[in-house]
């Protein structure tokens, strides 16, 4: 029963999503409260049943519910209860129900918050809202039914994917849908302003918190992504800029953008359309990113066979683009601007140039990561282009981008003069120079990577320079320390907030910088006894043991590694035989370390166990990457939180 | 919007055209199958080659970490050099692409294999459960 229970209630959202779209519009069009009333309710069905159709899935992965055919896909009886659980988006169909329910309680916390703060705007943003929700119900219904029913029932399943049996895998979906879905509130503001033509800053403010949200799970995604790779693919790198990858990277870019060019807006009242722009291409790219991993496109040249999801996602995309431009057209005379660019050297041109190279960046790896369709379409070849373009391109527009984040925060608004130059860049540039002087002298070669390192050294810089100036103000007012600098946190929250985040954007750089600089690896076979060397270490290869765990066999080697003056360490890299899997799947041992990580693959092996071949590698830096994200969050923790200062000065003079 | 700014976003423009054009041009690799690159391989050029791993051609000499097999699509067999351990979804009669450059000596020089997963599904077979359970069992002797 369980497969029609669901089935039916998705038909039932999908007809809910599709009247409170509609109704919505028209109560926005004609003021009809009574409508849009009726269309929150209908939101609150929407919710109410993709909740139930989420627990009923759930319901099914944990009883072993193999009627369902996508319960008997991706677990069997062996599956551990933790990983039947994260199992329910584990795969295509799973992911779409959890990307709806998280649209539907956004399209929820949208009715709580913005009932009444934003009377005109509302009705239309709850249509959008709900139009994209349709959309992905559609999707749940037709191309990818979650809830299809297996017959005859199998008595086990086909088990799931080994590679997801990762506790990274409860935390990097959910938080880049977040990012993925959040993204969709801004868009449904802009749109709203758009029908309405209230398209002054009105919407920007109230989605302020949104996009940063947005934002902020975008890139824990993205990290959490990275880390998963790292640890469980055993390929030792954490970014490929694979096509899955650039998906999330690219509305990741264009978001970064946004956040960065609405700020130009609320003070300057400039880039309207820009920012309106800017919006619906971060929102398209979401859609792009999901019918690019999910149509399997580009992973197989030859479009399309996998399904009809694609052409979904693709004609989808295709109307929210063509509305959308037919608004921006429609409303083209409201969008010009009241503000004028004064100079060159002013904050405004740092952030223009800001968003330029984000932009620039984002096209790029449009360019390469469809670089294949378009080589074959245009010129009849299959042509792909790998790390080393992405790179090549990228490292540049990105070393521009830290530069800007030094520069941005600091420089005068309109026009710079000297002397704020002088004031606020003298020292962070000179103790950058130094420190490329002296990361010279310490024997880095790459040129790229004393860059990198100086620039991150003259931002650091600019952050100590600020914070240094408005505690010392403080002091001189009779605060103390403590007392100033926690004052001036929370009361600037958002200038610190950012700071802060740009605090763990420049640790990520330093951890991709030295891991790209300076990480070294080996590949060699060792009999039982034997040991190679690296980079100071020295691994023993002790011997192989076999066991048998819940859903699989395991072979474990037992490595000692030893580096002179601490302890040893035992290492037990392993491969394990799924019975599902025509293939075994690596098992990577390490050890994190601030400095450098230690990184162990087990490869081929003798039968007997007298001989293995091991892949080592000595990763630098690599964990300040993971820090950073920490850093990350709590600078968003930091810019999010409610404005003391606006809050008091609203009160003490009502406007 | 002022001639300034006009310039700069042309300057940025022309020099973004110029870095993806040289990235393109530099780091260019192309699909071919055994037949197309049996053809006129030309040496030094970039290629990412697709094909089935041939039954019998697979030799792995662990001390040495050479890896040397045949990829073939029906009517080409190109002979294929990897200094490495191959990768987990690497078997003889399975698809495998690997990327890397013909070499004057005859054979493709491989930097990377990408070995393929099947899409299809096959059910646990009893056989195969054998084969893992003998080796298991190999394995577990010597330790003891």
């Amino acid at each position: 029963m369980i497969p029609e229970i669901g089935a039916g209630a998705l038909m039932v959202a999908l007809g809910l999503a599709v009247y409170g779209s509609v109704v919505a519009a028209i109560g926005g069009r004609t003021g009809r409260t009574a409508l849009v009333e009726s269309a929150q309710h209908a939101a609150l069905g929407v919710f109410t049943l993709v909740t139930a159709c989420l627990l009923l899935l759930a319901g099914a992965f944990l009883s072993f519910d193999f009627s369902v055919r996508y319960v008997a896909n991706n677990t069997n009886l062996g599956t551990p209860f933790y990983y039947r659980l994260t199992a329910v988006w584990g795969a295509l169909e799973g992911s779409i129900v959890l990307w709806a329910w998280m649209l539907s309680v956004y399209t929820l916390i949208v009715v709580v918050r913005h009932r009444t703060n934003a009377r005109e705007l509302y009705p239309w943003v709850l249509s959008v809202m709900l139009g994209v929700l349709a959309f992905f119900l559609l999707v749940m219904t037709v191309p990818a039914p979650v809830f299809q029913r297996l017959t005859p029932v199998p008595p086990d399943g086909r088990g799931l994917n080994p590679l997801l049996e990762d506790s990274g895998m409860i935390t990097h979906p959910i938080a880049l849908y977040l990012g993925f879905t959040g993204f969709t509130v801004p868009f449904a503001f802009a749109i709203a302003a758009l029908v309405t033509g209230r398209v002054g800053d009105a919407w920007i403010t109230t989605t302020r918190r949104w996009t940063i949200t947005a934002w902020y799970f975008l890139s824990l995604g993205l990290l959490i992504g990275g880390w998963w790779s790292y640890h469980v693919l055993g390929w030792g790198g954490y970014w490929a800029w694979d096509p899955v990858e650039n998906a999330a990277f690219m509305p990741w870019l264009t978001g970064t953008a946004f956040l960065h060019s609405v700020m130009i807006q609320e003070r300057r009242r400039m880039l309207r359309l820009w920012n309106l722009a800017l919006v619906i291409m971060t929102f398209a790219l979401t859609l792009f990113g999901t019918f690019l991993t999910r149509s399997g496109v580009v992973a197989s040249v030859h479009a399309f066979t996998q399904g009809s999801i694609g052409i979904f996602f693709l004609s989808f995309l295709g109307v929210v683009l063509v509305l959308a431009l037919a608004l921006l057209a429609w409303r083209w005379d409201a969008l010009g601007a009241q503000g004028e660019l004064d100079s060159v050297v002013s904050r405004e041109s740092a952030f223009l140039l800001n968003n330029v190279l984000l932009v620039a960046a984002t096209f790029t790896v449009f360019f390469g990561t469809v670089f294949p369709l378009l080589s074959e379409a245009v010129r009849g070849v299959k042509v792909s282009v790998g790390m080393p373009f992405f790179n090549q391109v990228n490292v540049p527009l990105f070393l521009g981008l830290i530069f800007l984040m030094g520069v941005g925060p600091l420089i005068a608004w309109r026009r710079a003069s000297l002397e704020n130059i002088r004031r606020n860049f003298l020292w962070p540039v000179a103790i950058g120079i130094a420190a490329a002087a002296v990361f010279r002298l310490l024997g880095v070669r790459s040129t790229l990577a004393v860059l990198s390192l100086a620039l991150t050294v003259f931002v650091a810089v600019t952050i100590a320079v600020d914070l240094t100036r408005a505690t010392r103000a403080r002091l001189r007012m009779g605060e103390r320390l403590p007392a100033a600098l926690g004052g001036l946190l929370l009361r600037h929250n958002r200038r610190y907030g950012g700071f802060v985040v740009h605090l763990g954007i420049l640790i990520v750089t330093l951890g991709v910088t030295g891991s790209q600089a300076w990480s070294v690896q080996t590949e060699t076979t060792l009999r039982r006894g034997e040991h190679a060397d690296l980079a100071g270490y020295r691994v023993r290869f002790d011997g192989l043991a076999a066991s048998e765990e819940s859903n699989h066999f395991k072979v474990t080697g037992t490595f000692t590694v030893a580096n002179g003056h601490a302890s040893d360490v035992v290492l037990r890299p392993a491969k394990k035989f799924y019975p599902q899997e025509q293939s075994p799947i690596a098992y990577v041992d390490y050890r994190l370390g601030l400095r450098e990580d230690v990184y162990l693959v087990l490869g081929d092996f003798a039968r007997d166990g007298s001989q293995a071949t091991i892949r080592l590698q000595v990763n630098r830096l690599v964990s300040w990457i993971w820090i950073g994200g920490v850093v990350l969050t709590l600078g968003t923790a930091l810019a999010v939180a409610p404005e003391r200062r606006r809050a008091a000065a609203a009160q003490g003079a009502p406007a | 919007m002022k001639p300034k700014f006009l310039v700069g976003g042309v300057v940025i423009a022309a020099a973004l055209a110029y870095m993806i054009y040289a990235g393109v041009t530099q780091s260019a690799v192309y699909f071919v199958t055994p037949s197309e690159l049996g053809g006129t391989p030309v040496s030094g050029k970039a290629y990412r080659l697709g094909g089935m791993v041939e039954r019998g051609s697979v030799k792995w000499e662990a001390r040495t970490l050479s890896l040397t097999f045949a990829l073939s699509d029906g009517k080409t067999s190109v002979p294929v050099r990897h200094k490495g351990a191959p990768p987990d979804l690497f078997a003889e009669g399975r698809g495998a692409v690997v990327e890397g450059s013909w070499s004057p000596e005859g054979y493709f020089r491989a930097t990377h294999i990408m070995a393929k997963h099947s899409e299809e599904y096959k059910a646990p077979h009893d056989t195969s459960q054998a084969g893992i359970k003998e080796m298991m069992r190999t394995l577990s002797e010597p330790s003891r």
